[in-house]
């Protein structure tokens, strides 16, 4: 018989070995959760505080601290709203807005407006678009278009739709889903507005 | 009842587990040479993944959700699906031995598989309820199936061909796999 | 560094390269070389993982019973697995969002559990480290290249660096799943192509 070092396995070891290995497991694994809790939080927060930031004006608030929940006026969608201060005085505010009738399903934003209504900016968060093609919603040559485009003024409509905006070639719905997505998030500001100027 | 078939739909052509997820391509390379061993792999799937998708999600719902263990999800799914697919092996052995034959070789196959394990974890993800989780692992088994059986038709008709030495065996079966997945991107869209 | 070291080191590198030659590990491989940058961080994830479990199983391998060894390595895996996906959240939460659910998957990538049966419960952790060390440079080697390739033909940029001009347009069924499986059967075409001239 050959000599051996390894442990038999009788019911008891294996039990043991099973017990030990779970339990040193769950206490590191619980305790790497425990010390990487903050940062995760920290890292979600930065993600979306940059984005906030890349479409709204110069600011020095905390943008967090005075968000404010939204609805259309058919009150199905919720919306997020950041309002956006430089010492004190509002200049701009952010929506995170969404569509669901994305190519490939839903599509997440971050919509910058002037104080006027007129949209400065946005990024996609999430999306799920065919890369090359609907993924081109993203790019800054779809974007363009949109800086200083005032959906209260102009036909904000994709122009196949009879309205204003160039979609992206070969991405109709991508593009049309943008463009709803920020024509909830007017929607829904109009909506609020409107319910303040009535107090 | 519409949406269970736009899960089904969806999850057996549009986003078909193996030739756009790339689920499960260590069983579909290795066990599709032929008809009949890509039928009995693509049932023993739709066994496995069906019932550990039910016991994970209620394990997840019911436990780890609750008091916020989240993070224990991979080594919980994991461990579970370890475990069933050893009880149903041996339950297998005793009660049906000739399901035993039909499917007992592929189970162990099955457990260190990302497909089981990485359809376990989406449907927690996708927020799906449980009879909506259960029509979604049961449709990616079925399309794993699918595209197993399809796969293993093209390699019975090319072991009889001619095939240039530095393509025989994993390249050609990668281009084939490739062409099968174009063909599948027909399918996107129709889901909208 | 004698020679039994230095077979362990190279062997995951070239001759028995984890993806080009075993085959082994292939649903994170295609999914995730969409971009050089993403096959370099699910490399180094897999490189980390296995360093880490191919030590512990080595150091406790005459600490467990036979019987029950599988499911002892799996509980291992999976806590590390768990660890650095928690710490990719926390400090590369970019690059966690970039490889997705193939970070939970390296759980069950065959590698990984393939090493740990075949190398670390049979030898001790200095051979172990340096097995781990060549099959995870051997596989984000491999990723990389797959990833390269990829970025290169499908999106006209390597490692976010776009060198293709606006006005024409790459072969996008390259970062898409078709793209996956032709670029890997065609590098490993060329793979044989070499190992069969020599």
């Amino acid at each position: 018989m050959k000599k051996s070092r390894k442990i038999s396995s009788n019911f008891i070891n294996m039990a043991l070995a099973l017990l030990i290995t779970c339990s040193i497991s769950a206490f590191a694994v619980g305790y790497v959760h425990k010390i990487t809790a903050q940062p995760i939080k920290k890292a979600r927060y930065q993600k979306e505080l940059a984005g906030i930031a890349s479409v709204v004006n110069e600011f020095n608030n905390n943008p967090y601290e005075e968000k404010m929940i939204i609805t259309t006026p058919d009150k199905k969608h919720k919306l997020q709203l950041f309002p956006i201060r430089k010492d004190g005085i509002v200049n701009s505010y952010a929506i995170k807005t969404y569509s669901k009738a994305g190519f490939s399903g839903r599509i997440n934003l971050i919509v910058g407006f002037y104080i006027d209504g007129a949209i400065k900016d946005f990024v996609i968060t999430e999306h799920k678009e065919t890369p090359g093609l609907g993924s081109k919603i993203n790019d800054a040559k779809f974007k363009k278009q949109f800086n200083g485009f005032n959906p209260r003024k102009r036909i904000f409509k994709v122009r196949q739709d009879g309205g204003e905006i160039d979609a992206v070639t070969g991405a109709t719905i991508s593009s049309r889903a943008v463009v709803g997505a920020i024509q909830r998030a007017v929607d829904a500001f109009n909506n609020f507005y409107k319910g303040t100027k009535d107090e | 009842m519409s949406s269970y078939f736009i899960i089904f739909i969806s999850a057996v052509f549009v986003n078909n587990i193996i030739l756009t997820q790339f689920l499960g391509i260590c069983p579909f390379l290795g066990v599709s040479k032929k008809i009949s061993t890509a039928l009995g792999m693509g049932f023993a799937v739709m066994f496995v993944m069906t019932l550990s998708t039910i016991v994970t999600h209620i394990i997840y719902y019911s436990y780890l959700r609750p008091n916020n263990l989240m993070f224990m999800t991979t080594i919980t799914f994991i461990l579970v699906i370890a475990s069933m697919v050893q009880m149903v092996e041996i339950i297998l052995k005793k009660t049906s031995p000739i399901l035993y034959q039909a499917l007992g070789i592929f189970l162990p196959l099955i457990t260190t598989n990302c497909a089981v394990l990485g359809i376990a974890i989406i449907t927690v993800q996708k927020n799906y309820t449980l009879t909506a989780s259960v029509c979604y692992a049961f449709s990616s088994a079925v399309g794993f199936t699918l595209a197993t059986v399809v796969f293993a038709g093209i390699r019975e008709r090319l072991a009889i061909t001619h095939i240039p030495e530095n393509l025989k065996g994993a390249p050609i079966a990668l281009i084939t796999a490739g062409l099968l997945s174009m063909a599948f991107m027909g399918f996107s869209g129709i889901v909208h | 560094m004698n020679k039994q070291s230095l077979d362990n080191l190279t062997r995951g590198i070239i001759k028995e390269n984890p993806t080009f030659v075993m085959m082994l590990g292939m649903c994170p491989t295609l999914g995730v070389t969409t971009s050089a940058i993403n096959g370099v961080g699910m490399g180094i994830a897999t490189l980390f993982v296995l360093l880490l479990s191919n030590a512990a199983i080595s150091l406790i391998k005459n600490l467990i019973p036979d019987m029950v060894r599988i499911p002892c390595f799996i509980v291992i895996i999976a806590s590390f697995v768990t660890v650095i996906e928690l710490l990719m959240q926390a400090y590369l939460p970019s690059l966690h969002e970039a490889l997705g659910i193939y970070i939970p998957l390296i759980v069950v990538n065959c590698i990984i559990l393939g090493r740990a049966e075949a190398f670390a419960s049979k030898n001790n952790l200095y051979q172990s480290l340096l097995d781990a060390l060549g099959m995870g440079i051997g596989f984000t080697i491999a990723l990389t290249i797959l990833g390269s390739v990829r970025e290169v033909l499908g999106n006209g940029s390597l490692f976010g660096w776009q060198f293709l001009p606006e006005e024409i347009n790459p072969m996008l069924m390259f970062i898409m799943p078709p793209g996956a499986f032709l670029a890997l059967g065609g590098i490993i075409i060329t793979v044989n192509h070499f190992r069969g001239a020599r």
